[in-house]
């Protein structure tokens, strides 16, 4: 007896892209009142002009909700048509279970399969590829695939280094069968010995002991809430240097040349990181590089499917066009690919 | 062969000039890079990071806290090479 195999559709290709941005605009200035800086210091070190913050009432899921139902509709599918759903992200309320699951019942795409990824800021593009290949293999039809954080509920707005990056959002793209290549392969890898570069200021674990012991006592000091801190000048190392021959590698894979990008869409990680990214890249002046980090910041695992969005509605690429997707962070985690926009 | 402490300076001013169109000449061996050459943090690992490129050395970030001065870069990369 011997068992049988699933097999898919040979190609895949992004069928839609949606975007969910929260209302709230908030400026260099605002951000100065809990931080020693101005608005020219922090255009001049990244590049953001304004970012926006979910309010206290709006989680993950709901903001992957928004994004979710955009991307569907682009697809010209139905919720039940979605059969996988995967969420990237580092910022779901809940330990466990999955913003994807809770996603899926809010979008009446139940039954549909639903996992979370954890790759930090690469989350969206880990996320792409586990979906493109469970539609190759034949184990998913059509995949939604979202990024989404609220890094703000992780930003600690007195840290002169990080409070001016973060910022809050979700975009979500539909994977399916194509009749040609759409989705390129995937370079991604990770170095774990560089762990700390992005991380919780504490485990969670550390967090417990903590309350334990202030329990009670009213001399402790007050708890610290476990903020993401990074090492900014080791990170920019890594992503300029290390990521610009990770870029590299997925336009080499996809077995074409820089030449015939129309975009590149990397993590918004820091204008400054994608300028030098770009030159060190030798970009052709053609390729139009995703700046949506001036008005969205640093939103993580959103922000590729989210410049993506904007790339599109602003006409600087159309459909059909090809676009260099790559994210890069916590872990430190990384995957690149080659996408003909939806 | 060993390059001499101009030579070194001469390249650094270069670096520089490249990453912030500052003037080659500006770059003095006891000018600091924060203070008198407005240049921060990233621009400072940019500089670095080509630095090695071009001398065949290898500064790590906790040895670029502490490079404060143009003297400071050209010394260190003059040790490195041996």
């Amino acid at each position: 007896m011997s068992l049988r195999s699933s097999s898919g559709s040979e190609h895949t290709r992004l069928m839609g892209v949606g975007a969910f941005r929260p209302e709230r605009v908030v400026t260099n200035e605002e951000v100065c009142r809990h931080i020693d800086s101005s608005d020219e210091w922090i255009r001049q070190r990244t590049g953001i002009e304004s970012r926006r913050w979910a309010d206290a009432a709006t989680s993950v899921v709901d903001m992957s909700l928004g994004a979710s139902i955009e991307a569907v509709a682009a697809a010209g599918l139905a919720p039940a048509d979605i059969d996988t759903v995967i969420v990237a992200t580092v910022t779901h309320d809940y330990q466990t279970p999955s913003a994807a699951a809770m996603l899926t019942d809010r979008l009446g795409a139940t039954p549909a399969a639903a996992w979370d990824v954890s790759a930090g800021c690469a989350g969206f593009c880990h996320a792409l590829a586990q979906a493109a290949d469970a539609v190759r293999a034949g184990t998913s039809r059509h995949v939604l695939v979202v990024g989404a954080d609220k890094i703000t509920d992780y930003t600690d707005l007195t840290d002169r280094a990080t409070a001016f990056l973060f910022a809050d959002g979700a975009g979500a793209v539909v994977v399916g069968p194509s009749d040609t290549p759409g989705i390129g392969p995937t370079v991604w890898g990770s170095d774990g010995g560089q762990w700390q570069a992005i991380r919780n200021k504490a485990s969670w674990p550390s967090v417990r002991e903590a309350m334990l012991a202030a329990a009670g006592d009213p001399e402790h000091e007050p708890l610290e809430w476990p903020a993401l801190t990074q090492e900014g000048q080791q990170v920019f190392r890594w992503a300029v240097w290390q990521m610009a021959p990770v870029a590299q590698k997925a336009i080499d894979a996809a077995g074409v040349t820089a030449d015939d990008l129309a975009a590149f869409v990397p993590h918004q990680a820091n204008a400054r990181i994608i300028d030098a990214m770009v030159k060190q890249l030798k970009l052709p002046e053609h390729v139009h590089v995703a700046k949506d980090i001036r008005t969205a910041g640093n939103t993580s695992a959103a922000s590729v499917p989210l410049a993506m969005h904007r790339v599109l509605a602003d006409g600087e690429a159309r459909s059909g066009d090809l676009a260099l997707l790559i994210g890069y962070g916590a872990g430190l985690a990384y995957a690149a690919q080659v996408v003909v926009l939806p | 062969m060993a390059l001499s402490e101009q030579e070194i300076l001469a390249g650094v001013a270069e670096l520089v000039n490249e990453e912030t169109g500052l003037p080659v000449e500006s770059v003095e061996l006891d000018k600091s890079f924060t203070d008198d050459l407005d240049i921060d943090s990233l621009s400072m690992t940019s500089i670095v990071v080509q630095a090695e490129d071009r001398f065949s050395v290898t500064i790590p970030d906790e040895d670029t806290k502490n490079l404060k001065t143009v003297r400071d870069v050209v010394n260190y990369i003059q040790q490195a090479q041996g």
